[in-house]
């Protein structure tokens, strides 16, 4: 035999390992796959928006910039015809957000990706799981601003 | 005369329109040694294949040890397989293995026998064809003639009831021709083989033969002792047998006569 | 038109000589060149439907035939070594280098834009869904599907496999099922390392040399990339590709002419073949995975 049975063996357990390896690498590292992705480290939060543009489910939950939570679901609520966001945010935070939390569509520079920001409210009572959040703000579409601009350049 | 160990009766083969073989018939006789000639082209390696059930005959039967190859399922022609050895034209030693592991090739996966035992039958094996100290090389490392001698050891490891050579004399020097030609005998006595030889070699196999079949396009043309062979005297075995370059077998590809070629057109 | 006309015909002629060879020979005698035709097409759609009958029995026994012993796994090791360890280095350097481009071109688009912190996500979803799968196949065909090919064409060019089979050992099961298996499992595997190494190269373009943010680089890449979506899908598509390289390498191998001729052309058609059913592989399957159809 050309070569030894030993070192052929190691080298295929090897190369198997590297395969491991980066299936592994990827899932954590590339697609941000977390281990501990249970629903109990989360709890749920709804909002509406009369226009949620370009945000997407997994899209960020911020506060002040920091990623607490993803957007899960998003769906047509049929009784106003706004579309209700369902997000799940981080457990610990569960009791610490003032319940006139307000939520905000906002875009990560000028053509980048959308994204829920919540900006802290002033009231004692805190929201809970499953709570509805009363104060947002849609995202703003381009070509509304645009069309804004022109009729109000066209107006003067 | 005992039964025969391969009978073959009106066997006809085809290869595409081509007829390989025509209604032959032929005997092989068990503890003997049958030699089928023929002039290369004549389907030589075709009959050991069929005999070996690797191809089926269009017509007629090819029956080994009473069983007909044709009607065998595919493990009991396996099985039937062990009862054979083939020698190929090239030797056809596995080439990623050594000549050691060559000849115990078919004791592992044929057999349970334990690693001491399977090692003992290997260098009786080696020993029988010469070649116990080349046990390490490599099947690259071996000249044609050696590697036609394991492969021989590896033929017979399994102890065959027959054994089959494709063409083992050609493109030998003189003298591994005369071991190949002393080799072949001694086995066929000494382990009670029965052989077939294919071969165009007329000198080493009709030395050896016991029975000898010619074949020429498709057809039996001659059978019978070596002697009787050499005495023949039908034109066309005549011609194969002293090998004259024209006869029967013209030494034109047939052809208009050379003056129409050369004088219209 | 002419053109339309005369693949009409053509057709017509293949199905007439399938149906009857004898009408083509018949036909042949008169001399007509178009009939000479109808007899070669009829001929060659023949033989490409017979082909594809072989080799569909071929790999399904070859399948089947993977022997349950200790034994088995030695050779399906070996052969893993062969196909898939040997492979490694191309995979590795040509992984590096496309990872490196895609850094670099991408940058320079994005930059444009002052999206670059989005080069992460274009070079993680590039390789992930599309350049890995494909590229790593390509590859995998040049350097492991021709190796087989040659090699058991070798073995039947030199009779191995007829006096194997006369040992009665089936070469279904001792040669080509363990290499089918070990091109099953090398290729997917080559895939994910290619991706890695990609992205990894990216990353030394974009964020060592060119200054992209190294958190906005993973952050972005780990919000964009799905791992169901994306990876998974990924090793679909390399799984799919493993299993057509894999098949036409070997059954070329094990159904070519035995002669040197045989093998040189026979190896060709594996590279060829290989690469031209990866890509229209690749198309349908993007359409079926990501496309909305």
């Amino acid at each position: 035999m050309a070569l030894q049975n030993k070192t052929l063996e190691l080298s295929v357990g090897a190369f198997m390992l590297a395969g491991v390896f980066a299936l592994i690498f990827l899932a954590l590292q590339v697609s941000g796959l977390t281990l501990n992705n249970k629903s109990d480290d989360y709890f749920t939060l709804y909002a509406n928006f009369s226009n949620i543009g370009g945000l997407k489910p997994r899209s960020k939950v911020t506060m002040a910039g920091v990623t607490i939570g993803r957007v899960t679901a998003i769906e047509l609520d049929t009784q106003w015809y706004e579309a209700k966001v369902t997000l799940a945010v981080k457990r610990e935070l569960l009791g610490k957000l003032s319940q006139d939390t307000s939520a905000a569509i906002l875009t990560s520079g000028l053509l980048g990706e959308n994204y829920i920001g919540l900006t802290p409210g002033a009231q004692e009572e805190t929201l809970q799981d499953a709570d509805v959040l009363r104060d947002t703000q849609s995202a703003l579409v381009l070509e509304d601003l645009v069309n804004q601009f022109i009729i109000n350049a066209t107006k003067d | 005369m005992s039964e025969p160990l391969v009978d073959i009766q009106h066997l006809s083969f085809h290869r595409g329109s081509r007829a390989i073989f025509d209604d032959i018939s032929l005997q092989v006789q068990p503890g003997r040694i049958t030699a089928i000639m023929g002039p290369s082209g004549t389907g030589k390696t075709t009959l050991l294949r069929l005999i070996g059930g690797q191809l089926l005959p269009d017509q007629g039967s090819v029956k080994v040890a009473g069983h007909e190859v044709s009607q065998l399922k595919r493990p009991a022609l396996f099985a039937m397989r062990k009862q054979m050895g083939m020698l190929f034209q090239s030797g056809a030693l596995f080439s990623d293995l050594s000549v050691f592991e060559n000849v115990a090739f078919p004791l592992r996966v044929h057999t349970d026998l334990p690693e001491s035992m399977i090692r003992d039958i290997v260098l009786l094996k080696l020993e029988a064809v010469g070649l116990r100290g080349a046990r390490d090389l490599m099947p690259s490392e071996l000249s044609g003639g050696m590697a036609r001698r394991v492969a021989l050891a590896r033929a017979i490891a399994l102890d065959p009831r027959l054994i089959m050579y494709d063409e083992p004399f050609a493109g030998q020097d003189p003298i591994s021709m005369g071991v190949l030609v002393q080799l072949i005998k001694r086995l066929n006595d000494a382990l009670g083989l029965t052989s077939i030889i294919v071969s165009h070699d007329i000198d080493e196999t009709l030395s050896i033969a016991d029975d000898v079949y010619v074949l020429a396009g498709g057809r039996l043309i001659a059978h019978g002792s070596p002697e009787a062979l050499k005495q023949h005297q039908g034109a066309q075995v005549r011609q194969f047998i002293q090998g004259l370059p024209d006869g029967p077998v013209p030494f034109h590809y047939p052809a208009p006569s050379l003056l129409d070629d050369i004088y219209h057109r | 038109m002419a053109l339309f006309l005369s693949i009409i015909q053509r057709l017509a002629y293949l199905m007439i000589s399938i149906i009857d060879r004898d009408a083509g020979a018949f036909l042949l005698t008169k001399g007509d060149q178009t009939r000479v035709n109808l007899v070669h097409w009829g001929r060659s759609g023949l033989a490409f439907t017979r082909a594809l009958g072989r080799s569909g029995l071929f790999v399904v026994q070859g399948i089947q035939g993977f022997p349950k012993s200790w034994e088995a796994w030695h050779l399906l090791i070996r052969q893993l070594y062969f196909v898939g360890v040997l492979s490694l280095i191309i995979i590795l350097v040509s992984a590096l280098f496309i990872g490196m481009v895609l850094g670099l071109q991408g940058y320079t688009i994005l930059v444009d834009y002052g999206t670059e912190d989005a080069l992460g996500q274009m070079v993680a979803l590039t390789l992930v869904r599309e350049l890995s799968p494909v590229v790593a196949a390509l590859l995998f065909a040049g350097r492991a599907g021709s190796a087989l090919t040659a090699e058991i064409g070798l073995m039947k060019a030199t009779e191995q496999l007829s006096s194997m089979e006369m040992i009665g050992v089936d070469p279904l099961k001792r040669i080509v099922a363990p290499r089918l298996y070990a091109g099953f499992i090398a290729l997917p595997i080559l895939t994910l390392i290619f991706s890695l190494v990609g992205i990894w190269g990216g990353m030394l373009v974009g964020v060592d040399w060119l200054g992209v943010d190294a958190g906005a680089y993973w952050g972005n890449m780990q919000a964009t990339v799905d791992f169901r979506e994306d990876i998974i899908n990924g090793v679909i598509k390399s799984c799919a590709f493993a299993l057509a390289v894999t098949w036409i390498a070997v059954f070329q191998g094990y159904d070519l002419v035995p002669t040197s001729e045989g093998i040189s052309r026979a190896t060709t058609k594996t590279v060829v073949y290989s690469s031209l059913v990866v890509l229209g592989l690749d198309f349908v399957l993007t359409a079926v995975m990501f496309g909305s159809l």
